[in-house]
């Protein structure tokens, strides 16, 4: 892009880009087929009645997967194909959040919270990020790619000992993606690959809060099958598209953006 | 799995949960400590636990409270969170252990603010359904005027939550909190009834109250240690 320096050719600049808006097929920012936004809940159990129901033409992708089972890759890898397709896209994920994003990180150091405090101040957190990120950028016509969502909350809640449908409840609140998809990874392969990454596990993604096993290789391995059980469940009940996680990244982002795109082909 | 009430078949919980349960102003606090210390001299066990208190949550959530506008969600989650350090770390421990919990402020205060900000009234109670039910929840009755008296001479800086100032009710920061108070007063009355309230009238002098507290509390105690209760020489 070259810098518009004078009044009088900024003027020209910008018309002449609105000209080009609506002739030429990839314009700055592809816009999307508006539609009403879906919640979890309803009527009689949702968390959020109070907020107006304002149209959304952004759409919702979340991808979700255990750790090191190459979530945030896929996401850069989607986020440049998209932004290149002339999309305005966004990136979220858990444990980002201004309001506790940062004492959550705090909290995993003191591990000293409870089941149920932890899957609360999780669900804030969650919130905090859908009312002030996620929604507006829908609203603005974003594509929100979502590096997990209120499966992955959920599903350590239930391997902990909370019952499902207290979980379900309260994230009724929770709008309705467009697009979910799981990366199923072996527990085995994922050991490997944390390993290549850092040479060691992370205690909460071992599951080492539960006490499931002294040896923290077991651990992890355990509470991963654990999680991986408790997803078989979420997969069938809110349609979770299952993706093959042990092939290569190339492999798996062909996939991935193959989905989306026929997807997307038919809302912008 | 470990449901509040699945522990309970198994290990019975000794201990009693005390609430008191009111609008600011209402004087339950008072009446609470007043309690508590009739309960100490008779050599019971007590904690006295305050809504809004965990130093766990406080800690982690100060850096962001500030900065982010709270939204009626987060504001009733932080809450809940902040319950359920209390809940799974003190009240249920104790309670196990034959404590007498005295809770200022419950679940019913959630109940009540939460659903007048906009959240839905389902969801709240479902959120929080781990929580026992108390063996005593006094709610304080008392007049909006009285109460306005009461808190504004003793504490007249209004903070910006607690007067509903995120609800947009007034501009005025004393007209909101009249306002928050009176809608918080119809939730505590519409469940009144169905929770069991036992109804304490908080126009009444600090001793008449007591005294009606005690007589309530006398009635849930076991016989053995009823004939050695004593008042407070």
């Amino acid at each position: 892009m070259t810098r518009i320096s004078s009044r009088p050719k900024k003027t020209s600049a910008s018309t002449g880009r609105q000209k080009r808006t609506r002739s030429v097929k990839t314009d700055p920012v592809r816009s999307i087929k508006k539609r009403k936004p879906v919640w979890y809940g309803n009527s009689k159990l949702g968390g959020m009645p109070y907020l107006q129901e304002h149209d959304i033409s952004g759409r919702l992708i979340v991808i979700e997967g255990p750790d090191a089972s190459g979530r945030s890759t896929q996401i850069e890898m989607l986020t440049a194909r998209l932004e290149a397709d002339g999309f305005a896209v966004l990136n979220t994920g858990l444990k980002r959040s201004e309001l506790i994003g940062e004492g959550i990180l705090e909290a995993k150091r003191n591990v000293s919270l409870g089941k149920r405090t932890s899957a609360l101040f999780y669900a804030a957190d969650f919130a905090d990020q859908l009312e002030h990120k996620i929604i507006p950028a829908l609203q603005a016509g974003y594509v929100v790619l979502a590096d997990r969502y209120i499966y992955t909350l959920m599903a350590r809640n239930t391997v902990r000992g909370i019952r499902r449908l207290w979980s379900s409840n309260l994230y009724s609140f929770a709008l309705v993606p467009d697009l979910t998809f799981y990366l199923d990874v072996d527990p085995f392969k994922l050991v490997h690959r944390v390993f290549a990454k850092k040479q060691s596990l992370d205690y909460h993604e071992s599951g080492a809060d539960m006490g499931l096993s002294e040896d923290m290789f077991e651990s992890f391995i355990i509470y991963q099958r654990k999680l991986a059980k408790e997803f078989e469940h979420l997969k069938k009940k809110y349609g979770l598209v299952s993706i093959d996680g042990n092939k290569t990244q190339e492999q798996v982002n062909i996939i991935l953006q193959k989905q989306i795109s026929r997807f997307l082909a038919k809302v912008a | 799995m470990n449901t509040s009430r699945q522990i309970l078949k198994k290990y019975g919980i000794p201990g009693k949960l005390i609430v008191v349960e009111g609008i600011d102003g209402s004087g339950k606090s008072t009446q609470l400590r007043l309690l508590e210390k009739w309960l100490r001299f008779n050599n019971f066990e007590v904690f006295r636990t305050e809504w809004n208190s965990s130093d766990m949550v406080k800690s982690i959530t100060s850096k962001g409270k500030k900065k982010a506008n709270l939204t009626p969600t987060t504001f009733s989650l932080l809450h809940a969170t902040d319950f359920a350090d209390r809940f799974e770390r003190n009240i249920l421990p104790l309670l196990r252990a034959g404590y007498f919990v005295l809770a200022d402020r419950y679940i019913y205060t959630a109940y009540a603010r939460d659903v007048t900000r906009g959240c839905n009234r389902m969801w709240v109670r479902k959120m929080y359904d781990f929580a026992l039910k108390p063996d005593l929840a006094f709610y304080f009755r008392v007049p909006i005027d009285i109460s306005m008296d009461r808190i504004l001479s003793g504490r007249p800086k209004l903070k910006y939550y607690e007067a509903g100032m995120d609800l947009n009710l007034s501009n005025d920061i004393y007209q909101s909190y009249r306002i928050f108070q009176s809608k918080i007063i119809e939730q505590y009355e519409s469940m009144a009834k169905l929770e069991g309230f036992a109804v304490i009238d908080a126009t009444l002098g600090i001793k008449e109250q007591q005294k009606l507290m005690r007589e309530k509390i006398m009635r849930i105690l076991p016989q053995k240690t009823k004939r050695t209760i004593q008042e407070i020489p």
